[in-house]
């Protein structure tokens, strides 16, 4: 509302936001409003019915309060998907962050730097599907690491939680999504003066003094963006849970996707606001840390 | 997405040598903005190409779009599975009819029909599916009498029956949703009438695959599934469904309960299905679920599943990989499905004439062979009987050795000299199903519980 209201003051300004606005109400405003709309529909097999009920709410929370018994399917689910997520992003910014530093400072020359960025995009050459299924013959039972690990007399047998576990999911997605925590970092690193070091360093202070007192805070809002990226897409994801995790791990996308596949639109969609609530909660927090507007 | 991060670090770069640039001394100046064009320059050179590229591929894939003027296409909807190429070629060949397949997921087939019934003009569905297609009226009923080998359909569908014998019809049986009782009705007729709701295109009977190599003993029992001995190396298909189709075998192999229709459970056998799935998955039972054909090939074929529900196309790129895999024939029986032919009902004038054209076709042998050489069941038998060497007709549908190897349409090796077909022949095999996969009428709940199993 704030930024709306400083172009108008501006006339020069005011129709540069049309297309923007534009692409933001068809592509987002009008497809969310429609998604709430359904979620409080009635549906049957083969057809939704226009209506205004809050059973599809009503069962995602059926057994939520039932102290006795265990927790229900959607708290379980959201916080199985929540523990991934926070795995994920914590790895990915600590990689991200240490590729975006060397990148930033210690690679000087540009077609280098263009290089070794390209290298990181590797992951992102394959499909989604292939990608995951070539995980198998690395981590599977008769995969390459467990017959280092047998032949090397580590373990005798092969250990079982390398694939269709925890374990592979967070590091299928850790393999995807560092890319999208370097690329923010690395344009909040390069927009550091270098003569702010370059003081640091004559004021005494010592590399990682540097690093924690000069670099990262000035990092922050690159770590924030990287954030909010990883968090929505982790949020969202169900192909590679379902794929690195055998599908016996829920997730909330997977819910929905089944819901689709049913042609349960209105439990989905009310499942998909639901999700859409939870992943804008945690974005709010983050940018109550930091105002990302301000710092851009 | 991936394209647009590359661009935008090469934009970051390029600002920041600028930025270094203008640091410099001021005599310089003239220098640098001379390197910074040739970059700029370079950089919109290199997008161009990018882009250019990118025109190019669309151009290749949109080739085939482009027809020659008066013949007609036929969008063909259905599963990636039931997609041949031999056959949209040979179609193209014989009828002059362009095939144009869009291959999709069994889900989204039923999705497709339901919510955009113009997307395409023939479509082959699974038969479970029609309790929620037909109430729509997006497919309309087939005139009977232009299908010539109408009449030389396989007893499964028309009857019930294999052999003479009567057949398991628990579930959504085709025999009970074939006909409906007038061209735009969307009720079902228990009777025979002009009006079908699918021509069928192909059908089988699943079982349990296995991996004979390293199970090393007889397995006869959909039981097998959940003994302890697998622990770690069984799974079973994340399709709903089909799923619980699988699952209530096992239950009911075990002796724990016997269901009066297992394609159609009420909430208590629901409930009880899923808590003996829910154990055995959290006593680690399981190594993955699958829900893309390609996923049970992997698992199987890697070894890490040894017994696993698994269709029949998938034991055969497993074997083509030159691993041990049987469709193992159990002592409880069969879990059939079937697929047929449905048109939409806005089809009209040349496109409808060309769809029938097609179908005839497609029932009067050459397909039927086709599909019979894969391991799948044609509908007309006799036709296809025609276009099948005797040797082939031996191995696949009498259940007898092989004279000579057997091959598939596309060449590859299935069976060596003397071996049989898994089950047997086609009246051991289609004889012995027990039910057919199903749209429950608590489906609701049913798909509600399977997540709750999922997320257990």
């Amino acid at each position: 509302m704030n930024m709306v209201f400083k172009f108008s003051k501006s006339l020069k300004f005011d129709w540069l936001i049309i297309p923007y606005s534009a692409v933001f109400l068809f592509f987002f405003i009008v497809p969310v409003t429609l998604v709430v709309i359904v979620s409080f529909w009635d549906y049957t097999e083969y057809s939704i019915i226009p209506d205004f009920i809050f059973l599809n709410y009503i069962e995602i929370f059926e057994d939520c309060f039932n102290l006795e018994k265990d927790l229900c399917v959607t708290l379980k689910t959201y916080w199985s998907t929540l523990v991934y997520c926070f795995l994920t992003w914590i790895f990915t910014i600590l990689i991200g962050f240490t590729i975006a530093y060397f990148l930033a400072f210690h690679v000087s020359s540009l077609s280098l730097q263009i290089v070794l960025f390209l290298i990181c995009t590797i992951p992102f050459w394959t499909s989604n599907v292939i990608r995951m299924i070539s995980w198998i013959p690395l981590l599977g039972r008769n995969g390459l690491i467990n017959q280092i690990l047998i032949s090397s007399g580590l373990v005798s047998e092969p250990q079982e939680w390398l694939m269709y576990s925890g374990f592979s999911v967070v590091l299928a997605f850790v393999h995807l999504y560092t890319l999208f925590m370097i690329v923010p970092i690395f344009n909040s690193m390069i927009k550091i003066d270098k003569s702010l070091i370059e003081a640091a360093s004559d004021s005494g202070a010592n590399r990682w003094q540097t690093l924690w007192q000069v670099i990262i805070p000035l990092s922050k809002p690159g770590i924030v963006i990287g954030s909010i990226f990883v968090i929505t897409i982790v949020m969202g994801d169900f192909i590679t849970i379902g794929i690195m995790g055998g599908q016996q791990i829920a997730s909330v996308g997977k819910i929905i996707n089944v819901q689709m596949n049913y042609l349960q639109f209105p439990a989905a969609a009310a499942n998909a606001v639901i999700l859409i609530f939870t992943t804008l909660l945690i974005i709010w927090g983050m940018t109550k840390m930091i105002d990302i507007r301000k710092e851009l | 997405m991936i394209l647009a991060y590359v661009l935008l670090f090469i934009r970051l770069v390029l600002k920041n040598r600028k930025g270094i640039s203008m640091k410099k001394s001021i005599e310089d100046v003239s220098k640098k903005k001379n390197v910074k064009k040739v970059s700029r320059r370079k950089f919109v050179k290199l997008t161009a190409a990018a882009a250019g590229v990118a025109a190019g591929s669309n151009l290749i894939t949109g080739f085939p779009a482009v027809h020659a003027s008066g013949q007609i296409t036929l969008r063909y909807l259905s599963t990636a599975v039931n997609q041949h190429p031999g056959i949209a070629k040979k179609a193209r060949d014989v009828l002059g009819i362009n095939v144009q397949y869009i291959p999709v997921t069994t889900d989204e087939v039923t999705k497709r029909i339901i919510t955009q019934p113009n997307s395409f003009d023939i479509v082959d569905s699974e038969y479970f599916s029609l309790k929620k297609l037909m109430p729509t009226g997006n497919l309309v009923g087939i005139d009977a009498k232009r299908i010539k080998e109408m009449n030389n359909i396989v007893t499964a569908f028309t009857k019930g029956e294999v052999n003479g014998k009567k057949i398991g019809d628990q579930g959504t049986a085709p025999k009970k949703v074939l006909y409906l009782k007038g061209a735009n009705s969307t009720e079902f007729s228990s009777t025979p009438t002009d009006h079908v709701t699918l021509i069928p295109t192909v059908y089988n009977a699943d079982t349990l695959g296995i991996r004979p190599d390293l199970i090393k003993r007889p397995i006869n029992s959909w039981t097998e599934l959940l003994n302890p001995e697998f622990k770690g190396k069984a799974s079973i298909l994340n399709i709903p469904s089909i799923g619980i189709m699988d699952a209530a075998m096992v239950v009911e192999a075990m002796g724990e309960y016997k269901y009066p229709d297992k394609g159609n459970m009420t909430k208590k056998e629901i409930d009880l299905t899923m808590k003996i799935l829910t154990e055995a998955k959290k006593a680690g039972q399981f190594r993955a679920f699958w829900s893309d054909f390609n996923e049970s090939v992997n698992l199987m074929a890697s070894g890490e599943v040894v017994i696993q529900s698994m269709w029949a196309p998938a034991i055969t790129a497993v074997k083509s990989k030159g691993i041990p895999c049987v469709y193992q024939p159990l002592k409880e029986g069969y879990r059939a499905w079937a697929a047929g032919f449905g048109l939409p009902s806005t089809l009209k004038g040349k496109k409808l004439d060309a769809a029938y054209e097609f179908i005839n076709w497609f029932l009067s042998g050459w397909a039927g062979a086709y599909l019979n050489r894969q391991g799948y069941y044609s509908a007309v038998l006799p036709t296809a009987k025609k276009y099948m060497e005797a040797y082939e007709w031996a191995y696949w549908m009498e259940g007898k050795p092989a004279t000579q190897d057997i091959k598939s349409p596309s060449g590859a090796l299935l069976a060596k000299t003397g071996e049989t077909r898994d089950g047997g022949s086609y009246n051991d095999r289609m004889g012995a199903v027990k039910c057919w996969n199903a749209v429950m009428d608590e489906n609701k709940y049913m798909v509600r519980s399977w997540n709750k199993f999922i997320a257990a």
